[in-house]
């Protein structure tokens, strides 16, 4: 979760600094309910996401410096500068790849679960998305295709409230997305999103379902975004007290107590670890600042695993 | 003729055996998923094979491998790119090739662009199969010929084949391929027949085809138009005149070399397709060839495509809209006044 926090507030801060085209999506205030799911999942199980980018590949095991590298268009990125924050993807840890196409990569993950089922393999694939690609036809696609074929897929909606600013309420048929899943008779679970304990106990056993053949599982995390949908923007869409009551729900702020009120770790511990995080992020964002971008002709590679000339160059 | 001595036909005594388009497309795809288990197959009611291309394979392959899909094309196109990625090798038989727009985000933006946007990092060999139903009163919801339109997207690859030789090649190559390839196959070509090897032959991707050599002007003819083009060319001959015909049978990667080498012999080009007029593969080929070698041509090149306009039901209608032999011939006489 603080290898996320930090992450985000370093791009940021590179943002701020010119360092960083295109847009910034940020997890800020969602990390439990991105890394209590992808901590139930085995370094070989496949994983796919959406726009906002970095947790996923990040709470997946993905080193942390090919990603800052990425956000910063370096050839040293994880996707040599070709996707860029919204598109991340690293294969060394079953990251199958973020989708800047609301819910179009629902069905990429149904896939990875199909193949695996095929090969006769018991990974499983999760696949986040948000309370907006909940709306999204493919995902109900996928849903039913899961089903019939009783796929180890699980359906991991974070739902934070908003799809860029039109609110869950507004936009959603039902009040708790997680009820959807009757439809497609697999079991649909809401959780408290900023407990990542809570997170991890249902994903967990949405997991283990999907291993032993059991099928798919849908589970809706209520979290919330406290920064902007991208950065720079500023719209006016909710309340303030609504964002600062969230705040007193940082997940971060929230675990941390929990866990020196339980004496898994000390005060000391716990700001020992946020500084060896720092310190890590620190040396990503140097590793990228100091990586060289890619030259005009690399945007010529990668197209085909079997390539021909490209017209028009 | 095939062309078939300039491709790699394995050793073998030379015998042959007739078959259909259709059944060609059967016999490549059940070699395929014979010999490599990752190939699948999905699509509606593929199990039941509506036209013959898969009849018998859940017997052979079980239902792990051969599988029906509900009518969910973008979720099922976008299942057969994730698996793709993961290990398998699906064919997805879209039947339809109008079915495809269904799909077109799982198409374009997945498919064709995520190897590129992660860098290399994977590989989608999938193949989308989808067929052009001309001539039937099928209205224009299930009768278009979307491939140009696919051909203005990279990382795509574009088949088009069309006689059973040439199909049977070409999908075990598609099949084999490591990048996602979309076949086209016409509905009036699904009866062709002729005589094709016994023994296991492949046709690399990228190399067209001079179906009836010629020396006064070339015609290239994609898919449907094949047959069309040269029926033109018997007619033109006894007119005393010699058309060259060029089937592509691969839009993309596309054999130029090929082209260029007939059009400057001939020094005419006319480009027959059954897609509509405007960004057509047939405006591609004439752009193409005059960008490179206008100082060649003695005569405008023309294109013969379907006008712009979509396939209305009553065959009143519908029947003259098509490139046909009578219409290719003429615009090859044109071109030879030019």
């Amino acid at each position: 979760m603080l290898r996320i926090r930090i992450f985000d507030e370093q791009a940021c801060d590179l943002a701020m600094k010119g360092h960083l085209p295109g847009a910034l999506h940020t997890s800020t205030n969602q990390e439990a309910a991105v890394v209590g799911a992808t901590m139930a999942l085995r370094d070989d199980d496949y994983m796919t996401g959406n726009h906002r980018s970095h947790g996923h590949p990040i709470g997946k095991g993905s080193d942390v410096n090919g990603l800052m590298a990425e956000l910063l268009g370096r050839r040293t990125g994880i996707c040599r500068g070709k996707g860029g924050s919204m598109h991340l993807a690293d294969f060394s840890v079953g990251s199958l790849g973020e989708s800047g196409i609301v819910g179009s990569a629902v069905p990429i993950a149904v896939g990875a679960a199909l193949s695996a089922s095929v090969r006769g393999t018991d990974q499983v694939a999760l696949t986040f998305f948000g309370d907006g690609g909940a709306n999204a036809g493919v995902v109900h696609e996928a849903m039913n295709l899961a089903s019939v074929w009783k796929l180890p897929v699980i359906f991991y909606c974070e739902n934070n409230g908003f799809a860029v600013t039109f609110s869950t309420a507004r936009s959603t048929s039902v009040e708790n997305i997680s009820e959807r899943g009757a439809g497609y008779s697999m079991p649909g679970v809401t959780v408290d999103g900023q407990d990542p304990l809570a997170v991890y106990e249902v994903t967990a056993e949405a997991v283990r379902r999907a291993r032993c053949g059991e099928g798919p599982s849908l589970i809706e995390a209520k979290t919330y975004r406290t920064r902007e949908h991208a950065e720079g923007l500023n719209l006016s869409y909710r309340d303030e007290d609504e964002i600062d009551a969230w705040k007193k729900r940082d997940p971060i702020e929230v675990f941390g107590s929990w866990l020196v009120d339980h004496d898994v770790l000390t005060s000391d511990e716990l700001a020992l670890m946020r500084a060896e995080v720092m310190a890590e992020i620190d040396a990503a964002v140097a590793f990228a600042l100091e990586s060289e971008f890619p030259t005009a002709e690399e945007a010529f590679e990668d197209l085909y695993s079997n390539p021909f000339p490209n017209r028009g160059v | 003729m095939n062309g078939a001595t300039s491709e790699p036909i394995k050793p073998g005594d030379g015998s042959t055996h007739r078959a259909t388009y259709l059944g060609a497309i059967r016999e490549a795809q059940i070699e395929e998923l014979r010999r490599d288990d990752s190939v699948i197959m999905m699509g509606e009611d593929l199990v039941a094979s509506l036209f013959g291309t898969a009849s018998g394979f859940l017997d052979e392959f079980g239902p792990s491998r051969i599988r029906d899909t509900p009518i969910s094309e973008a979720g099922f196109c976008g299942a057969a790119i994730g698996a793709a990625m993961t290990g398998l090798r699906p064919i997805v038989d879209f039947a339809v090739s109008t079915f495809l727009y269904v799909a077109m985000d799982q198409i374009v933006n997945q498919a064709a662009k995520t190897r590129y946007m992660f860098g290399g990092q994977t590989s989608i060999p999938v193949v989308f199969r989808a067929a052009h139903f001309s001539g039937g009163s099928n209205a224009a919801h299930h009768s278009d010929r979307p491939h140009s339109t696919f051909m203005t997207v990279p990382g795509l690859k574009i088949i088009a084949p069309s006689t059973p030789y040439d199909i049977k090649g070409l999908l075990k190559t598609a099949i084999r391929d490591d990048d996602p390839v979309l076949c086209f196959e016409s509905q009036t070509l699904w009866n062709a027949r002729e005589q094709i090897p016994d023994d296991e032959y492949l046709i690399p991707l990228g190399q067209a085809d001079v179906k009836r050599q010629g020396t006064d002007v070339t015609i290239v003819a994609i898919g449907q138009s094949v047959p069309h083009a040269l029926a033109a060319a018997d007619n033109l001959q006894e007119q005393g005149v010699s058309a060259e015909v060029i089937d592509p049978r691969s839009l993309v990667p596309f054999d130029w070399e090929t082209v260029f080498n007939s059009v400057a012999k001939t020094s005419r080009l006319v480009v027959a397709d059954s897609a509509t007029l405007t960004c057509s593969a047939a405006s591609e080929v004439v752009a193409t060839v005059t960008e490179t070698m206008f100082g060649d041509l003695v005569s405008a090149p023309i294109r013969v495509t379907t006008p712009d306009i979509h396939i209305p039901f009553s065959p009143a209608m519908e029947m003259g809209l098509y490139p046909d032999a009578t219409k290719i011939a003429f615009a090859a006489e044109r071109t030879l006044k030019g």
